[in-house]
């Protein structure tokens, strides 16, 4: 009876299990070839079963014979992305969710889990308890969304109030006396900021990619940030570089490379993001693990080989104030302030105050207030963190956008809510009630890898990001696996989500009769749930 | 849907002129009410017009309220004119039991103080008044400013006229600008304060059509100037956005077409004047108005303005002969009362365009 070591780690224990049919199976290989957790392996099988039989007739003595199995070993535990699946020819295999699995328990023997994707724990959906309900019948016109004009269009910038215009009035006309702020007037979805380094350069150029040809092919204006990780020389020196918002997080990753090709600029970036913090893992800097550092990284970030870790705070700055002297006012400086500077903090109990004083900024150079909440996603990451930190976007935006309609503010720092929008696929449907609610824009991140072939999900699937083995060459920088995705068609797919995206959009402009977006129409909006709709103050129906 | 008309004149009109230009407009129930505002008057108060005139409509009790509020802040009642109301029986009215139209000279501290002093205090006072009368439900006052007079109403516009004498063309009730409006707005509550024309502080305001940003406007202007406050019905945020551009920011009146329906991003772009349409449009975002609407506004100079939404989802005419302008929602309401005018210099103002009349009837047309 002992033989039985309570110990040992059984499949049983594992998050995923492999369903392996060997009738099907032909013994290619593929399946243990694409697998990158290693968790497929060949082994020959024990002889002695007289259920298999392996190249013998029957009743003869049975010969060893070679099977697919599935590792124990925790590091090389199925992960269940699927791709052996994918590439095996006669469906003999695939993994199967266990559900009696101890992975939290055991997983934990050599230090924290770390993980990329988003968060498995805090999946509600306040925005699917929200529906467009304000729908014109018979009191005012819906429009057509084929015929009329629509004009979807967000600030990235510090907007003015109004008595503070530099407007002279001369004869009939008004002029402009002095400069004002930059603002730039861009799509309502900004593709988010993932690094090269948290993405494979190819499928950070996909994104870059669809972002250009939406630009410059379908007229949306989408713009797309950098993430912390610099930028390739080529893209800072060209014309493209305008549909780009440069990041710059605690760790300043690439921004060597950027000031060095500033004065050979030859346009503008859209914008410049200061990042404070990220709403999957607030409190936590940029984590980029030593097996994703590979050479270019090391060349793009300036960076020997090792995990690199971005403080939790950017160094020297201790307050809001300090903050928007030093770090705003030097970045706007640096790109004579012709460029908007916004800051992006992980969504807290405290994004109000935060939102509240940067209103009362003097220097009117705080561009943008970009809100992360906890389901938001990140490359690289501890489980910790992912799970049991964080804060949700949708009621947090709310509360930012009353706390600036009580003091008459509202629209002068543009809201721009990310974490977790698209998460079901509908991202038209949550930026709608996103923006009635009070967002100038969307913030779009996980989405876009998932277009680009991310199989990982909310439900522990995958999420192999941090690893370096991102089996859809997605998130890692291992040329083998990179080589699985193709550029063009990823980017495609970007773009063709975001035509879809736009279509929908105006679906849902249309039959509340407005052509402009409606930042802040609550009204447009009912909850289904009494607590969603008393929160967000908005109506309640059932 | 409201239809809304208004009239300038050069030589003084009665409000019957104003009630022939709206009925032939009913359309079904529509007819639920009158409203109207009167600027430049003559009869009555002729002599008086340089002194802030109070309208009201309130209980006994709210008389005494207000005699006794005036009678503090140092008000001196100088004339008054009381309705000579015809109480019919079959008369479809919801009546208030008493209308006071009464002209104060300013209390004698104000003797010597500026002008914008002395607007701000009767905008104050009525505000007070207001809050006064809304406390116990004494009634309501419309407006307290010089040379203006409203009076509003909830019942059949006809029936209505025939109680306060207003066919009797009696001379008593003229003027040279009327603004004017036949239903009990709204699709909410019936409250007299949500009948449109709306007035504050010499600009009064007619509109139609739903308001689908209400929501934000309301949101932003309680914080831009105490007097914008009731948001009984989704119309008085035209009026105050026209009030914030005109009188608090000193813009020129083709702006206020500006803030409410801006031009595409794409359209202000190609424009020399982009920088400041589009810091206009950025900055006043929350004023804009997207839904099916037409505007009719009277300025505190005599000013006549019609402007329409941006997609022109609601109509609107204008046409005229030499002593009088008439703006209507519908033709058949100029036909009534301008049979003889040349109707093919009618204007039909379309998406873009402000059409301002002045005292001397010259129109003038922005394109925006």
């Amino acid at each position: 009876m002992e033989t039985v070591k309570t110990q040992d780690i059984g499949l049983n224990d594992l998050p995923w299990i492999l369903e392996y049919r060997p009738e099907r199976c032909t013994l290619c290989g593929s399946c243990t070839a694409a697998c990158t957790a290693g968790a497929i392996r060949f082994e020959r099988e024990r002889p002695g079963n007289p259920a298999r039989k392996a190249g013998g007739e029957e009743g003869s003595t049975p010969g060893p014979r070679v099977v697919v199995r599935q590792s124990t070993a925790l590091e090389r535990a199925c992960m269940g992305c699927g791709m052996c699946e994918k590439v095996c020819p006669g469906r003999a295999i695939r993994p199967v969710r266990n559900p009696d699995h101890r992975f939290p328990i055991v997983g934990r023997a050599h230090g924290p889990i770390k993980r990329g994707g988003r968060t498995n724990l805090n999946v509600q959906r306040t925005l699917d308890a929200i529906v467009v309900g304000r729908i014109s019948q018979m009191t005012d016109p819906a429009l057509d969304s084929e015929r009329h004009t629509f004009d979807l269009r967000a600030p990235l910038g510090r907007v003015m109030l109004p008595r503070e215009l530099p407007l002279r009035v001369r004869g009939d006309s008004l002029e402009l006396e002095e400069s004002t702020p930059p603002v730039s007037w861009i799509y309502p979805a900004i593709f988010s900021d993932m690094s090269i380094g948290a993405l494979s350069t190819r499928a950070w150029e996909a994104i870059a990619l669809a972002c250009a040809y939406l630009n410059e092919q379908c007229g949306l204006p989408v713009r797309m940030c950098s993430g912390e990780g610099g930028m390739p020389v080529r893209l800072l020196e060209s014309e493209k570089l305008r549909y780009m918002i440069l990041q710059i997080a605690s760790g300043h990753f690439g921004w060597n490379r950027i000031l060095r090709a500033l004065p050979r600029m030859k346009a503008d970036p859209a914008g410049v993001l200061i990042k404070i913090g990220q709403g999957a893992k607030p409190g936590d800097g940029g984590l980029l693990p030593a097996a994703k550092v590979a050479p270019h990284i090391q060349a793009i970030r300036g960076v020997p080989r090792a995990t690199l870790h971005s403080p939790p705070n950017h160094q020297g700055l201790y307050s809001i104030e300090e903050s928007v002297q030093k770090m705003h006012l030097s970045l706007n400086a640096a790109f004579g302030f012709r460029v908007p500077v916004a800051i992006k903090c992980a969504a807290s109990a405290t994004s109000v105050s935060v939102y509240n004083n940067l209103l009362r900024d003097p220097y009117k150079i705080c561009g943008g207030f970009f809100l992360d909440g906890i389901q938001g996603g990140t490359g690289a990451a501890n489980e910790i963190s992912l799970d049991h930190t964080g804060h949700p976007i949708v009621s947090k935006l709310r509360d930012c956008y009353m706390a600036a309609v009580a003091q008459g503010l509202q629209g002068q720092i543009p809201l721009w809510a990310g974490g977790g929008i698209g998460m079901t696929g509908n991202a038209a449907a949550d930026a709608f009630k996103m923006i009635c609610l009070g967002a100038n824009g969307v913030v779009l991140g996980k989405l876009l890898i998932q277009l680009l072939g991310c199989v990982g999900n909310e439900h522990g699937r995958c999420n192999a990001c941090a690893s370096g083995r991102c089996p859809t060459g997605i998130c890692t920088q291992d040329p083998r696996l990179v080589a699985r995705l193709d550029v063009d068609k990823g980017a495609e797919s970007i773009v063709n989500y975001m035509l879809t995206f736009d279509s929908e959009l105006r679906k849902l402009l249309a039959p509340v009769g407005n052509s402009s977006l409606p930042v802040g129409r609550s009204d447009a909006l009912v909850a289904t749930d009494k607590a969603v709709a008393d929160k967000l103050h908005i109506q309640y129906a059932c | 849907m409201c239809r809304i008309g208004s009239i300038k004149s050069k030589a003084p009109v009665a409000p019957a002129r104003a009630l022939h230009l709206m009925l032939p407009q009913q359309e079904g129930h529509d007819n639920s009410g009158f409203a109207m505002v009167m600027q430049d008057l003559e009869g009555a108060f002729s002599h008086y017009k340089d002194k802030p005139l109070l309208s009201l409509a309130c209980t006994p009790r709210g008389v005494q309220l207000v005699n006794d509020y005036m009678e503090q802040k140092g008000f001196v009642q100088i004339a008054q004119w009381v309705p000579d109301t015809a109480r019919l029986p079959g008369l479809r009215i919801s009546a208030m039991p008493r209308y006071v139209f009464r002209n104060y000279d300013y209390p004698e501290i104000y003797r010597y103080r500026t002008q914008e002093e002395r607007e701000d205090l009767l905008v104050d006072t009525r505000l007070a008044l207001r809050a006064l009368l809304e406390e116990n439900n004494d009634g309501y006052v419309y407006s307290f400013w010089p040379d203006v007079l409203t009076l509003k109403e909830i019942g059949d516009p006809a029936d209505i006229a025939t109680y306060f004498r207003l066919w009797d063309d009696d001379g008593r009730l003229e003027a040279r600008n009327i603004v004017v409006q036949c239903r009990q707005n709204t699709n909410y509550d019936i409250v007299r304060y949500a009948a449109h024309p709306f007035f504050l502080q010499g600009y009064t305001l007619c509109a139609n059509g739903e308001n689908t940003f209400h929501t934000r406007n309301t949101e932003m202007q309680r914080s831009l100037h105490r007097g914008y406050i009731g948001f009984e019905s989704d119309s008085q945020n035209f009026l105050y956005t026209l009030h914030y551009v005109l009188h608090e920011l000193r813009w020129p009146v083709q702006y206020y077409k500006h803030v409410i329906t801006p031009l595409p991003f794409a359209e202000m772009a190609r424009r020399p004047d982009h920088k400041v349409l589009t810091l206009i449009r950025e900055s006043l975002a929350h004023l804009e108005i997207n839904g099916p609407n037409a505007i009719i506004c009277l300025l505190p100079n005599g000013d006549m303005l019609a402007c329409c939404d941006s997609k022109k989802l609601r109509p609107m005419v204008v046409g005229g002969d030499e002593t009088t302008v008439a703006i209507s929602s519908e033709v058949c309401g100029l036909n009534a009362i301008l049979p003889d005018r040349d109707a093919s210099r009618d204007i039909y103002p379309n998406e873009r365009e402000t059409i301002v009349i002045n005292n001397n009837l010259e129109v003038r047309r922005w394109k925006q």
